[in-house]
């Protein structure tokens, strides 16, 4: 007779337990999430562009006018967030919170506030970018990227 | 020479069984305002506890609750001859930093969820072995220390999963004596680390379910007693997704009659809190046991307990390498 392998063994046991836990562990309400993110991401946008069109309205130019409303919504996502509702609305809205300039602004800011007590240095200035950083590397990486590609296939 | 209290692989039973003779407990503004609010000594108004920081609440919560435990009997600090705590930060900073306010002889103990556990059956088996005659067990924990060690800053806006599990600020301490009057600890289980290969930090319940029902499951079979012998079990913080696969697992395990069970993470909050699958953390078992549970053991609502605590043992580091995540559960059969 063979012995039983006791590696084998917990495999086995790990992929039934594995199949209990699925049938049991509550699903995330994807269309609710969906829905919520597409109202919530939605108006931000919608924010955001009258922002724009008042700025263009007012004879700014394109160019400074998308600065000024980006400006304008990093501010909005800060103060919130430091009032203590962009978390709220974050917790419902998922992606459409998050993936915006606003979500960029509340996850600094966060960091910022969460920090503070560990003082100016070790505290905010070293944990800042806890949240965003990947965010900012990745973004500088892929923008030298695509720098590179631009300036070898324009020529 | 065999040993001469303990029986089977993982259980001790004691001669003189130790007595619960005091206990305290506070909670946080969340859980005051849950189903059990009233059931605790101290409902904290707001999560800094008049202190500058959470993590300074945190200790002043414990230090609270050790005095007030202590205060129930007329004993004030120099009286008890050991504490043995913990909660859930790195260095235990928490307990450490209460333990030099109180000035009590002072161990750290570190089972993350499973603290309480821990601490009240190292506590138990020190007075059955007449070491010391007054010991404290307590544990605690705060929803914002840990939220930032483990998780994301707390402004951030942060969608959670439905079997994600709210940490509870919360603390929990009990005196031991070996007189007096109060329930007995007649007999703890000492649990193993076990691990499924679940690695999902946010749903703990799974990772947790399968050390509580081993735990448990041992602790009958090592005594011989049957499965309805205890008026409750009741776990530490499995939440509902945990709780809920550890019935199916005592179904699998053949504890049958199926044992009356119920669990501290569900039961310390209401279904409209926005708790997910419920609480977690040191304080959620320590407070439970400390308030509701053994308040009604008093009353004798409840005659027989099995109090078992569950802790998930990893750390973000651990997790970010792509660790599974390992689990105890400690046992204490708390009888009247």
């Amino acid at each position: 007779m063979n012995t039983p392998d006791p590696r084998r063994w917990k495999k086995i046991e790990v992929e039934e337990y594995e199949n209990l836990v699925q049938q049991v562990k509550p699903k995330p309400p994807l269309f609710k999430h969906c829905v919520w993110a597409f109202i919530v991401g939605g108006l931000i946008c919608l924010l955001a562009q009258l922002i724009m069109n008042y700025l263009l309205n007012q004879g700014i130019d394109k160019v400074a006018a998308s600065s000024y409303t980006a400006v304008i919504m990093i501010f909005l996502g800060a103060f919130l967030t430091g009032i203590g509702i962009y978390d709220e609305l974050g917790k419902r809205a998922g992606a459409g919170s998050i993936v915006p300039i606003t979500g960029f602004a509340n996850a600094i800011v966060a960091s910022a506030m969460e920090f503070k007590r560990e003082g100016y240095i070790f505290g905010v200035g070293a944990r800042i970018f806890t949240v965003a950083g990947p965010t900012l590397l990745f973004g500088f990486v892929v923008a030298v990227l695509i720098g590179l590609i631009k300036v070898f296939f324009s020529s | 020479m065999p040993a001469k209290k303990k029986r089977g692989a993982q259980t001790l039973v004691f001669d003189q069984p130790p007595v619960l003779t005091s206990w305290a407990s506070i909670a946080g503004p969340k859980e005051g305002q849950g189903p059990w609010g009233q059931e605790f000594d101290w409902s904290m108004e707001d999560y800094l506890f008049g202190e500058e920081s959470w993590e300074k609440a945190e200790n002043k919560m414990l230090r609270e609750t050790v005095k007030k435990a202590l205060n129930k009997r007329n004993f004030d600090e120099a009286d008890a001859e050991i504490l043995m705590a913990g909660d859930l930060l790195n260095q235990l900073v928490s307990s450490n930093y209460a333990a030099r306010e109180l000035g009590i002889p002072f161990l750290g103990l570190y089972g993350a969820c499973s603290t309480m556990a821990e601490s009240l059956l190292l506590a138990a088996i020190l007075v059955d072995g007449e070491y010391f005659e007054r010991v404290i067990a307590a544990a605690c924990s705060h929803h914002y220390t840990a939220e930032r060690q483990f998780r994301f800053p707390i402004e951030q806006g942060i969608q959670k999963t439905p079997s994600s599990q709210w940490t509870a600020t919360a603390a929990g301490a009990v005196l031991l004596e070996p007189v007096g009057t109060g329930p007995r600890i007649t007999a703890v289980s000492i649990g193993k680390v076990i691990d499924m290969d679940q690695k999902d930090v946010s749903d703990m319940g799974s990772a947790m379910a399968p050390a509580a029902a081993h735990t448990i499951k041992t602790h009958f079979s090592d005594l011989n007693r049957p499965s309805d012998y205890y008026d409750l079990i009741v776990t530490g913080d499995l939440g509902k997704v945990g709780m809920a696969i550890t019935q199916e697992l005592f179904i699998k395990d053949g504890l049958q009659p199926e044992p009356n069970y119920s669990d501290c993470g569900v039961l310390l909050y209401d279904d409209f809190q926005e708790v997910y699958a419920g609480g977690s953390g040191c304080g959620c078992s320590a407070c439970f046991l400390c308030g509701p549970l053994l308040k009604k053991m008093a009353a004798g609502e409840i005659n027989k307990l099995l109090f078992v605590a569950t802790g998930a043992l990893m750390s973000p580091i651990t997790s970010f390498q792509g660790e599974s995540i390992p689990a105890i559960a400690h046992a204490v059969a708390i009888e009247n």
